[in-house]
């Protein structure tokens, strides 16, 4: 059974057309070195490419076949099978107290393994009383922030009003439906003042699909410790200045248990009056 | 394989590349320059499949020109940048450009700044970063190494004991380095390094 007709087969799985590189013979192996830097060279042979093939990880097959091809010295160092989602590393919290709201998130920007910065935005201001974080991979984050930031000024200059936070929460579920069969691999946190000042938050998967909450939302790689942490640190009613430190030390303690996100944490706290940004110094690894 | 490094100085930033061009287990040319001088305060640094390299630095650099005939400005640093990270990200679902790029720039009213651009349109301005295998040995002689009010030399002789340490430690390593500054009077080529003794503590013959 020879490898070729294996990728062949495979070949007419992907969703869109490419070339595959002809001749997978060892004198190619050298040229794969970087195959982590190149979006369309699996190594796997179910044929799929990087972002569809992240999206689809259960159904990867063959993985073992391949990586015996390759001298032990020349293949590629240890990247594990990680999602799409996983690439980039990240943690987001919001939470709600008394007529107030908190939004955290670590700083930690990764590739896979290699940490590249520990300074990286991921909540950002839609206006005064709203704020979006978003986890997952980082450049659908940030082509997704300019495209609500986009919509939302249009909204301002039609309306000339701000958007209320459940509108801005069905604008954002609806405009990531729209690919739904191409996503942002993003999930997003949106956490504003509404009506009245009533906090509101609520996250959403990377389809859109939207999850209200009364007293937390969570997000990102850490989201499983953040669940925890919340659930056990969280009281209703919080005073901002305890809001503030519930959402610090959930946020972590958390981070501290996942290898891919970290490096210190930003928290925003927001009351109707004011809006407190604070940098937390935490374990740097 | 293709190692590109860059750092920031007081008022000025140095990006570092390798000048071999490789494809399988040939050496087509040893002064391959990695490091496009986009226009007189700008410099691209990019790695990555080596077609797609050329092509849409080049791209950069033709629109960069257009920007200031057309306008009689140049594009200040930050807004290149922005505008490479978003022809990238444009391309992304639909034919991606394998390219990775640190652009470092200088501009009057900001002083020298260095951006961070991934194949996949990861957009973050830093102060020290790495692309390529080199990166696994560049990242952390640079943490360690780096700090953010340093003279060109110092600069020059942090990314000397990387290139020192990416030849001695990377397997098949490129042997032979560019290294471009930019600062208040230009973009410019500072110096090659290259391999020609036989003892591999040496670092190099210097032409600037």
């Amino acid at each position: 059974m020879s490898l070729d007709s294996d990728r062949d087969r495979n070949a007419k799985r992907r969703w869109l057309p490419r070339a595959e590189p002809k001749g997978w013979t060892s004198l190619d192996l050298l040229a794969e070195q970087e195959a982590h830097l190149r979006p369309h060279k699996p190594k796997s042979l179910c044929g799929l490419s990087f972002l569809d093939s992240a999206f689809h990880s259960r159904h990867r097959t063959r993985r073992v076949q391949e990586s015996r091809l390759q001298p032990r010295l020349l293949r590629e160092p240890a990247a594990p099978a990680m999602s799409i989602f996983e690439y980039n590393g990240s943690a987001v919290v919001a939470m709600v107290g008394k007529n107030c709201f908190a939004i955290a998130s670590d700083r930690r920007l990764g590739v896979q393994l290699q940490t590249i910065a520990t300074d990286f935005k991921r909540v950002f201001k839609i206006h005064d009383k709203l704020y979006i974080g978003l986890s997952g991979l980082a450049t659908d984050a940030q082509t997704l922030y300019q495209r609500l930031v986009f919509r939302h000024k249009l909204y301002q200059l039609r309306e000339e009003r701000d958007m209320k936070p459940q509108t801005f929460a069905s604008l954002v579920s609806a405009l990531l439906y729209e690919k739904r069969f191409g996503p942002y691999f993003c999930q997003p946190v949106i956490a504003g003042l509404g009506e009245d000042n009533e906090p509101f938050i609520c996250t959403m998967d990377c389809i859109g699909a939207k999850e209200l909450a009364k007293d937390f939302v969570v997000s990102g790689t850490a989201s499983e410790s953040l669940y925890g942490a919340c659930e056990s640190m969280y009281k209703p009613n919080m005073e901002p200045d305890e809001l503030f430190e519930t959402i610090s030390q959930a946020l972590l303690s958390s981070v501290d248990r996942d290898c891919l996100s970290g490096w210190g944490g930003y928290v925003l706290l927001v009351t109707p009056t004011e809006v407190q940004e604070r940098v937390l110094k935490s374990r740097m690894d | 394989m293709e190692c590109v490094l860059g750092v920031v100085g007081r008022d000025f930033a140095v990006v570092a590349a390798d000048t071999s061009a490789v494809q399988s287990i040939l050496v087509h040319k040893t002064d391959e320059d990695k490091v496009l001088v986009l226009d007189s305060h700008k410099l691209m640094g990019a790695s990555g499949e080596p077609g797609d390299r050329v092509q849409f630095t080049e791209f950069i650099q033709k629109n960069l020109h257009l920007y200031q005939f057309r306008n009689n400005i140049p594009l200040s640093t930050a807004a290149t940048a922005n505008f490479t990270r978003g022809e990238l990200a444009t391309a992304l679902r639909k034919n991606p450009y394998s390219v990775n790029i640190l652009l470092a720039g200088f501009d009057s009213d900001v002083g020298a700044s260095m951006y961070y651009i991934d194949y996949i349109a990861t957009f973050h301005k830093i102060e020290k970063g790495a692309f390529g295998y080199g990166s696994y040995f560049c990242l952390s002689l640079m943490d360690k190494l780096y700090r953010p009010d340093m003279s060109v030399e110092e600069a020059v002789d942090l990314v000397d004991k990387c290139i020192k340490e990416i030849r001695l430690r990377l397997v098949v390593a490129p042997q032979n380095f560019i290294i471009k500054i930019v600062d208040k009077d230009g973009a410019r080529e500072y110096a090659r390094r290259a391999y020609t003794s036989n003892s591999p503590s040496d670092a190099a013959t210097v032409t600037a």
